[in-house]
């Protein structure tokens, strides 16, 4: 599947999930900052983006935790005072390597990461994830 | 009042399918509020959508708590879609099947048809669509903000339990944990 075969239909989802307007479905787009996602709503993203990308003989499974990483202020080792570690920025570019930090390594407020999703985010999070050997339990 | 919106299950499949029925009676008090006689207009008794809606979320949300035997607390977080095409009234049933799309740990879609059943007129005793009601559903110890609630499941209570036991699902009940 093509690159922009993926966008195409990761902005199918992401008008149903969050009924965005298709123009709105830019690249740069913060999925919460830009297209009003709430938390319940990337749960909506992942269900849809599973049903969307799967095919008969390949499930797309998405695990917990794969899109978005979660818990993250149970780790002091990550987070103090509502803040990314150095540690914590690490721990966010191996887990999310479909995301642009930017300049979040001045920021690093807890509260803001989810602003960092875009829509490229996801485009690149499928890529990546089809373009690897399917998973032996999937 | 008990916060109750269905009156027996029908069918239920684990994991799979449950099927609810509720009847609507004149004794509901919201029926005489909506929509109540005005000027020249006769009363128009009219089940709210919106209670329709939370009949659904009753129906798929006992077909999801019960796939995980009751452990999670199974909270209505979105309607992805609602859509009703025409009124019910009283003395008619209402039957909500729900079944669901896809489940994880963090939680739950469900697809769920909204039929009627009317006991006169044209089409008495056939069960007609009338819409559709799909829903999101949050296992809320699993939510991703990592907000902490209470350890007893405040939402399966002792009314969902007296609904399974009369609904010969007493089995399902016994692992209800309940406030």
């Amino acid at each position: 599947m093509s690159r922009d075969e993926i966008f195409t239909n990761v902005r199918e989802v992401l008008e149903e999930a969050l009924g965005a307007d298709e123009d709105d479905i830019t690249l740069d787009a913060s999925l919460t900052a830009d297209l009003e996602a709430e938390s319940i709503d990337f749960l909506d993203i992942v269900f849809r983006l599973e049903k969307t990308f799967s095919t008969a003989d390949r499930p797309f499974k998405i695990s917990q935790g794969e899109l978005f990483p979660e818990n993250l202020m149970d780790n002091p080792d990550w987070v103090q005072d509502g803040k990314f570690t150095d540690a914590g920025m690490a721990m966010l570019r191996e887990r999310m390597p479909h995301v642009e930090f930017g300049d979040f390594d001045n920021d690093r407020e807890v509260t803001k990461v989810a602003e960092l999703i875009t829509v490229k985010s996801l485009v690149d999070f499928v890529e990546r994830k089809l373009g690897k050997p399917a998973e032996a339990s999937s | 009042m008990r916060w109750m919106w269905i009156d027996n299950i029908l069918e239920y499949e684990r994991g799979e399918r449950l099927v609810a029925i509720k009847n609507v009676s004149l004794a509901e008090e919201h029926l005489h509020d909506h929509f109540p006689a005005e000027g020249d207009l006769h009363a128009q008794p009219i089940m709210p959508t919106s209670l329709i809606i939370e009949g659904m979320a009753q129906s798929a949300g006992i077909l999801v708590g019960a796939y995980n035997d009751f452990r999670e607390k199974v909270l209505l977080a979105k309607v992805i879609k609602a859509e009703v095409t025409e009124d019910v009234s009283h003395g008619e049933t209402i039957r909500y099947s729900a079944t669901i799309a896809r489940m994880n740990p963090q939680g739950a879609s469900t697809r769920g048809e909204v039929a009627v059943l009317r006991h006169a007129g044209p089409n008495a005793g056939e069960w007609k669509a009338i819409g559709q009601v799909d829903l999101m559903f949050s296992h809320l110890d699993n939510n991703l903000q990592g907000l902490e609630f209470p350890e007893e499941n405040f939402v399966f209570s002792e009314n969902f339990r007296t609904l399974l036991e009369s609904a010969g699902l007493g089995h399902l009940a016994e692992t209800a944990v309940t406030t």
